[in-house]
C-alpha cells in the first residue's frame, strides 16, 4: 500500500473525532438525565 | 414529532411529584431500545466500511491507495451538508411553529454539521498534500467550505450567548436559514469557478467510479449516514434535557420568589407590633 501514513491518519483521526464526540454526548446525556424528572425523558 | 412537544404538566410540577433524577421511571441516559438498535447497525456499517475501504477496495489507477481517503472525505462532506439542511429546515419550522423542539433540532444539526465539516477539511487537507503538493490553497471549494465552518461556529456561538429571549429567537434562526444557501455555493463552487478540486464524482448519471471502488464508497456513505443518525438522535435528546433543566431551574427560582413574597406578606408589620 502506498501513502500509508496519509491513509492511517485520515481514518484514525476521523475515528477519534467521531468517537470522542459520541462519548462526550453520552456523558452529557447521563449527567443531564439525573437533573430532570423522568417524565421529561420521553424516550424511556 | 410528538416526542419533542413541551411537557404540558410543566417540569416544575413533575419534579415536585417525583423529584429530579428519580430512579426507576426511565433510564438516566439518552439511550432507548431504538437508539441502541441504531447504534448496533451503525457499528456494523462502520466495520463493513472499514473492511471495504482499507482491505477489499483495490487501489485506483491514477490515485493509488489515496483513493481510500475518499471513502471518509466524501461521506463526511455529505453529512455536513445534511446537518446544515436540518438546521435550516428546523430554523424555518421554529420561526413558523415556535415549538422548542425545532430550536433544539436546529442546534443539534449545526453541531453535527460542524463536526463533519472539520473532518471534511482535515481529510481534504491530508488528501491535498500528496495530490496537489499542499495542505491548503485558497481554492473556491476549499475557501467556501472554510466559510461554511466559520458560519457554523458563529451560529453555535450565537446560540450560547445570554441574549434576551425575544432577540435570541429572532436572530438565531435567521443565521440558521443562511446555512443551506452557503451549502449550495460550496456544492456549485467547482462549476462556477476554476478549481483544483475535482467535480462531482457520483451525482451525475455517469459516475466516474465503478466496481469495488463504488461499493466501498457506498458502504462509507451508509456508515456515515447511520453514525450521523445516531449522533443526531443523542444530540437532540441532550439538547432537550438542557431545555428541560433550564425550565426546571426557572420554575424553582419563581417558586422561591413566590414563597419569599408570601412569607413577607404574612409577617406582622411594625404598626401591628406597636398596637399589641
Amino acid at each position: 500500500m502506498t501513502h500509508v501514513g496519509y491513509v492511517a491518519v485520515t481514518w484514525g483521526l476521523s475515528f477519534v473525532l467521531i468517537g470522542g464526540y459520541a462519548l462526550t454526548l453520552v456523558a452529557r446525556g447521563r449527567k443531564l438525565s439525573r437533573q430532570v424528572p423522568p417524565e421529561a425523558r420521553r424516550w424511556s | 414529532m410528538t416526542a419533542i412537544a413541551p411537557d404540558p404538566t410543566g417540569p416544575g410540577r413533575s419534579a415536585a411529584a417525583s423529584g429530579p433524577g428519580a430512579a426507576g421511571a426511565g433510564p438516566a441516559t439518552t439511550g432507548s431500545p431504538g437508539s441502541r438498535a441504531l447504534g448496533i447497525a451503525a457499528l456494523a456499517a462502520v466495520a463493513l466500511a472499514t473492511l471495504y475501504g482499507l482491505a477489499l477496495s483495490p487501489a485506483d489507477v491514477e490515485m493509488g491507495d489515496l483513493v481510500r481517503l475518499m471513502y471518509v472525505h466524501v461521506p463526511s462532506a455529505t453529512a455536513c451538508y445534511l446537518g446544515c439542511f436540518i438546521t435550516t429546515a428546523a430554523s424555518g419550522l421554529w420561526l413558523w411553529k415556535r415549538t422548542p423542539g425545532w430550536d433544539v433540532l436546529a442546534g443539534a444539526g449545526a453541531e453535527l454539521g460542524l463536526l463533519f465539516v472539520v473532518i471534511t477539511l482535515v481529510t481534504g487537507s491530508l488528501w491535498g498534500r500528496p495530490t496537489w503538493g499542499t495542505y491548503w490553497t485558497w481554492d473556491a471549494r476549499l475557501t467556501s467550505t472554510a466559510l461554511l465552518a466559520v458560519l457554523l461556529v458563529g451560529y453555535l456561538a450565537l446560540r450560547r450567548l445570554d441574549l434576551d429571549p425575544d432577540a435570541r429567537s429572532a436572530r438565531v434562526p435567521i443565521l440558521g436559514l443562511l446555512l443551506m444557501p452557503n451549502v449550495f455555493i460550496v456544492s456549485r463552487s467547482v462549476e462556477w469557478w476554476r478549481s483544483l478540486h475535482q467535480r462531482a464524482t457520483i451525482t451525475t448519471l455517469h459516475p466516474q467510479i465503478e466496481g469495488d471502488l463504488m461499493v466501498a464508497l457506498m458502504t462509507g456513505f451508509l456508515a456515515v449516514t447511520l453514525v450521523f443518525a445516531w449522533l443526531l438522535l443523542h444530540r437532540f435528546r441532550v439538547g432537550w434535557l438542557e431545555y428541560q433543566a433550564q425550565r426546571l431551574d426557572l420554575d424553582q427560582a419563581l417558586d422561591a420568589r413566590r414563597s419569599e413574597a408570601g412569607a413577607g406578606a404574612s409577617r406582622p408589620t411594625g404598626d401591628e407590633e406597636v398596637a399589641k
